[in-house]
């Protein structure tokens, strides 16, 4: 399969992406924030079709929306990042915004398809080129963050207490979630990102209760769910999203059934 | 004012010079001075809303007072002080239940700083030292949610020993714990408090679990604070001062109840937030390592 340039591209992306929300996810899981992760990628698909209409590159607009989103939603500090109902109403807000931006924009279905549920065969070279780039900046920026992140999402208190702004740390963690969600959506689309941030981490938390080995096995498995699912994408013809999320779905089941036995 | 005060002498650790604390438009403490020596173990006691949580947070550097100063070893409170160690309330949990209690504890570890959780030597050296202070090497293999209260309250001791401090604060540690239980967790505080040669402030509903272990109690209510000995403070008329209401100290086979009216109080407050601690914490297990 790797004779078509169109799989090696796809492989290429599905690589950058799986690594960086391995590990941006889990902390999201760690800090209970899914759901507000789950939000972004719906303010990014207001944002990719609001950039569709205006004639700039979706994915730019995918970066724009949700890192204005990330970064509101942890200005507004811990407590607002994690209330549901206010989340769930930006939520809904964005998905109708980007409903509205297509309906001006009638040209392209396929577009919007590809936007929700993504469309890995498709990228291009440049695209990978920004996924890269995208990558190396969230991961980079994660490193120079994660200490206090841990302390804050374990000891919210004490890290204040100790010098921590709860709220800092949030905020720009919120902003990487944001890049990876952009990311993500390119591979799964924006209903799916659930699928590459949550799954693989929650996957890996089920597993073990350590810290560094439970960053790496949560890379790993988005990893491995994202480059099986091409295959089984390429010998089947069905969509890859279908088999990350079918992936996802058994890898979890298995860990928390292999978690509740031990 | 019949309120005993100490003149603050030279080995003061915490100083409140005329503190007045508040937030929002609520006043917990008004015109308070006092001055807590070094290696001095307090029970902090008072009604719920009294100000002892708002208390450890101005001393953290957390609540800036409204009035007057609060300075800790000579200098003005301020957050990220080494010196100061601090265990919050018990609250939910749930992040750091999905980690074991070493890497929770190992959190602390410069945690303050940017760049990557790696704990290097040294920080394993101190993580060591913290968990084997309070006996809980072996409990910290386990994940954090499958640790029973008093064990879960013995690993964030551990934790807030890490960086060595001289000041402890103690926010309410025998919440939701048995009685027994209640008093392990007291006399591992007074023998790391003895070891250590910290000062200690704990805080409590009931002063009966920390007799025998405190040195003085500062007791809080109606925005005003008495410290002393335990002969000296818990007293009818400074405790009717502090509830506003009259009091009675009733003795008894070496327990000190305080009553109003026909009433203990603490004890309905603590059995309330007992059972709020045991709906938030469903999972803990008993392992019986306390007793």
């Amino acid at each position: 399969m790797f004779a078509y340039d169109f799989m090696v591209n796809a492989y290429a992306a599905a690589t950058i992406v799986a690594i960086v929300a391995g590990l941006v996810g889990y902390f999201l899981v760690l800090r209970g924030q899914t759901f507000a992760g789950h939000a972004l990628a719906h303010v990014g698909f207001a944002g990719a079709t609001g950039a569709v209409l205006t004639g700039a590159p979706p994915l730019w607009g995918l970066v724009f929306a949700t890192l204005a989103g990330g970064i509101g939603m942890g200005a507004f500090g811990e407590r607002l990042a994690e209330r549901d109902v206010a989340i769930g109403i930006v939520l809904a807000l964005s998905l109708g915004l980007g409903l509205l931006f297509l309906h001006f924009f009638t040209a392209h279905a396929t577009q919007a398809t590809a936007l929700l549920f993504g469309n890995v065969l498709g990228v291009d070279t440049a695209t990978i080129h920004a996924l890269l780039g995208i990558g190396l900046a969230v991961l980079a920026a994660l490193a120079a963050i994660s200490r206090p992140l841990l302390f804050t999402s374990l000891q919210p208190e004490l890290a204040e207490a100790k010098g921590v702004s709860p709220r800092l740390v949030g905020m720009l963690f919120l902003a990487l979630v944001a890049l990876t969600t952009a990311a993500c959506a390119q591979i799964v689309g924006v209903l799916l990102v659930f699928s590459l941030m949550v799954g693989p981490a929650a996957t890996a938390q089920a597993l073990t209760r350590r810290l560094w080995p439970g960053l790496l096995l949560a890379a790993l498995v988005a990893l491995a769910e994202a480059w099986l699912a091409l295959a089984l994408a390429f010998y089947t013809d069905w969509p890859t999203s279908f088999w990350i999320t079918a992936l996802g779905g058994v890898f979890y089941a298995a860990a928390a059934l292999r978690g509740r036995r031990g | 004012m019949p309120l005993p005060r100490n003149p603050p002498p030279p080995s003061a650790i915490v100083e409140l010079a005329n503190v007045t604390l508040g937030f929002g438009d609520r006043t917990v403490l008004d015109g308070v001075t006092l001055a807590i020596e070094e290696n001095c173990f307090v029970g902090v006691l008072g009604a719920n809303g009294s100000g002892k949580t708002t208390l450890m947070r101005a001393i953290l550097g957390l609540v800036p007072p409204r009035a007057g100063s609060v300075r800790v070893l000579g200098q003005a409170a301020r957050r990220g002080n080494p010196a100061v160690g601090y265990m919050p309330q018990l609250r939910d949990t749930s992040a750091a239940g999905r980690l074991r209690g070493y890497d929770v504890v190992a959190a602390a570890v410069n945690g303050h700083r940017w760049g990557l959780p790696r704990l290097g030597a040294a920080g394993r050296r101190e993580v060591d030292w913290a968990l084997d202070m309070v006996g809980a090497t072996t409990l910290a293999r386990r994940p954090l949610a499958e640790t029973s209260g008093g064990e879960r309250q013995r690993l964030l001791l551990a934790q807030a020993l890490i960086g060595r401090p001289r000041l402890l604060l103690l926010d309410e540690p025998l919440i939701s714990l048995d009685p027994s239980r209640a008093q392990g967790v007291v006399t591992l505080v007074r023998d790391l408090q003895q070891a250590l040669r910290l000062t200690v402030l704990f805080s409590a509903h009931e002063l009966n679990p920390l007799l025998g272990a405190i040195d003085r109690v500062l007791y809080l209510g109606s925005g005003k604070a008495a410290l002393g000995t335990v002969d000296e403070v818990i007293t009818a008329p400074i405790l009717s001062r502090l509830y506003g209401s009259p009091i009675e100290v009733v003795r008894l086979g070496g327990r000190i109840f305080v009553m109003a009216g026909a009433h203990e109080v603490g004890r309905d407050a603590h059995l309330h937030e007992h059972n709020d601690a045991d709906h938030a914490h469903h999972h803990a297990h008993d392992h019986g390592d306390l007793g």
